[in-house]
């Protein structure tokens, strides 16, 4: 029987959580790297035992590790992410110029193929790659050199979180920042394009249609059709059907079209899950009701689940990179929040429990499937 | 040999115990122990100081003797009871900083 292996980064630590087919008795280890805050793990798709888990922490700096058996043992790798050249400045809060300056890394990728190629997205947003699993890393600058200078960071930073990889054309690249918007490469990282065209951005920019500084909160594909994407923007749910060169709304009935995960069912490509939250200023469930939203139809038609999930009370937030899919059938979908609580869903969305529910605020949630 | 204390978080890293003993070549300034530090555990590069200004990261403190070494230049002598191994070498997380840690 397959196995579920769930990759759970908190403010405090990292949790893999485990699990047969069934779905229903979890196994529990952690906290790794307690105290550390654990921004991304993930599994490479080529070797499922060799994980990335990136720790930062305000006092320490950026620390990267990685694992060779699945998480039970890790070992530190490089952490100098240096940027390519002069790094050149970004807009900053004041409206001032600020010189790039490397944070933490937000976003680990690895290649589909090699399990020693793993990409990782940075603050002060950056792409970085590196070819031998992880011990020394590489900048793409050509992704800054696309009016960089415009970018500003977000209420969360300026930071690089979410990175797609087109599985039938490596070189086709995704990257997402906020506050810069969504990019592609179509030469493997060398040069990039905005690709903004119909995200309209009323009250977060001047130009509400300028070709960067959209707020893009993250991007989801299905990766038997990577020419449609779905994004969350910080408002408004996205689409586009040509690879990124446009875009149009499919918020449709949402509560709330403000949210910040955003994912794809594993064998149906227009099956869609967000979880609205209220405001840009009241992060937390419209009504404090906890709702994941189901598309089936790629968007505009959307239904509430609720089942399992709380519905009075819930003032928690789902951060972007929180929400996942395994690939069993029927598939399971998971999410963590800030409140610490981590659900799961065997049945594509129609009911929840909760694998845990007292872990540090979770940060991050991947999931793997296991043979 | 000087003696340096790391804070839980670096001796996780560094997998080593409480209390590190560190050997330095020539005048054993704060720089000099630092780079040896790194020299030695590796995987403390760009957890105390910037990886190529060696600017102390903000939250960072050095303490020895009962005075703090943080903001003393780099190439000056440490105190003699922490050459002579009497007093260890502190290395700090501060108490400020971490405001997004909830």
């Amino acid at each position: 029987m397959s196995r579920i292996r769930v990759l759970v980064g908190t403010r405090k630590g990292a949790f893999i959580l485990t699990a047969d087919g069934k779905r229903t008795s979890w196994d529990i280890s952690g906290p790794h790297f307690a105290g550390w805050e654990i921004y991304h793990l993930k599994g490479s798709y080529a070797d499922p035992n060799r994980l990335y888990a990136s720790q930062t922490s305000d006092w320490f700096g950026q620390v990267v590790h990685r694992s060779n058996d699945g998480g039970m043992t890790w070992e530190t790798v490089g952490n100098q992410f240096m940027y390519e050249g002069t790094p050149g400045t970004h807009q900053f809060y004041d409206g001032t110029q600020h010189p790039w300056e490397f944070k933490r890394v937000w976003q680990l990728e690895p290649s589909r193929a090699n399990p020693d190629t793993v990409y990782a997205g940075v603050e002060d947003a950056a792409l970085f790659r590196s070819n031998d699993g992880g011990l020394s890393w590489q900048e793409f600058p050509g992704l800054r050199s696309v009016k960089g200078h415009l970018w500003q960071p977000g209420a969360g930073g300026m930071c690089l979180h979410t990175i797609l990889i087109d599985p039938n054309d490596p070189n086709r690249i995704y990257t997402a920042i906020s506050a810069a918007g969504a990019f592609r490469t179509d030469d493997g990282g060398q040069t990039w394009c905005p690709a903004t065209r119909g995200l309209e951005s009323n009250y977060e920019l001047p130009d509400p249609y300028a070709e960067v500084g959209h707020c893009v909160h993250s991007i989801a594909m299905h990766p038997s059709r990577p020419n449609v994407l779905f994004m969350q923007k910080h408002w408004d749910v996205m689409r586009s059907d040509d690879a990124g060169d446009s875009w149009y709304e499919i918020s449709g009935n949402l509560p709330s079209d403000f949210g910040f995960p955003i994912a794809v069912h594993a064998h149906e490509p227009d099956t869609v899950y967000v979880v609205p939250i209220k405001s840009d200023s009241e992060h937390f469930p419209p009504e404090g009701k906890l709702r994941v939203y189901r598309s089936r139809v790629g968007g505009n038609d959307w239904e509430a689940l609720t089942k399992g999930l709380p519905q009075s009370d819930c003032y928690v937030n789902i951060l972007r990179s929180a929400m996942a899919v395994d690939t069993l059938d029927p598939c399971g979908v998971y999410f963590g929040t800030t409140g610490g609580q981590v659900y799961v869903s065997a049945d594509s969305g129609d009911s929840w429990a909760p694998i845990v529910r007292d872990l540090p605020a979770v940060l991050s949630v991947e999931v793997q499937t296991l043979a | 040999m000087i003696r340096v204390m790391l804070p839980t978080h670096l001796r996780r890293l560094a997998n080593v115990g409480r209390e590190l003993e560190i050997s330095v070549e020539g005048i054993p300034t704060l720089g000099a122990v630092l780079d040896a530090l790194e020299d030695c555990y590796p995987m403390l590069r760009g957890t105390l100081r910037d990886y190529v200004t060696k600017q102390r990261r903000p939250y960072i403190r050095f303490f020895a003797c009962k005075q703090d070494l943080s903001h003393e230049p780099l190439d000056q002598p440490l105190p003699e009871e922490v050459v002579t191994g009497v007093e260890p070498l502190w290395v700090v997380g501060a108490m400020s900083g971490g405001c997004a840690n909830i």
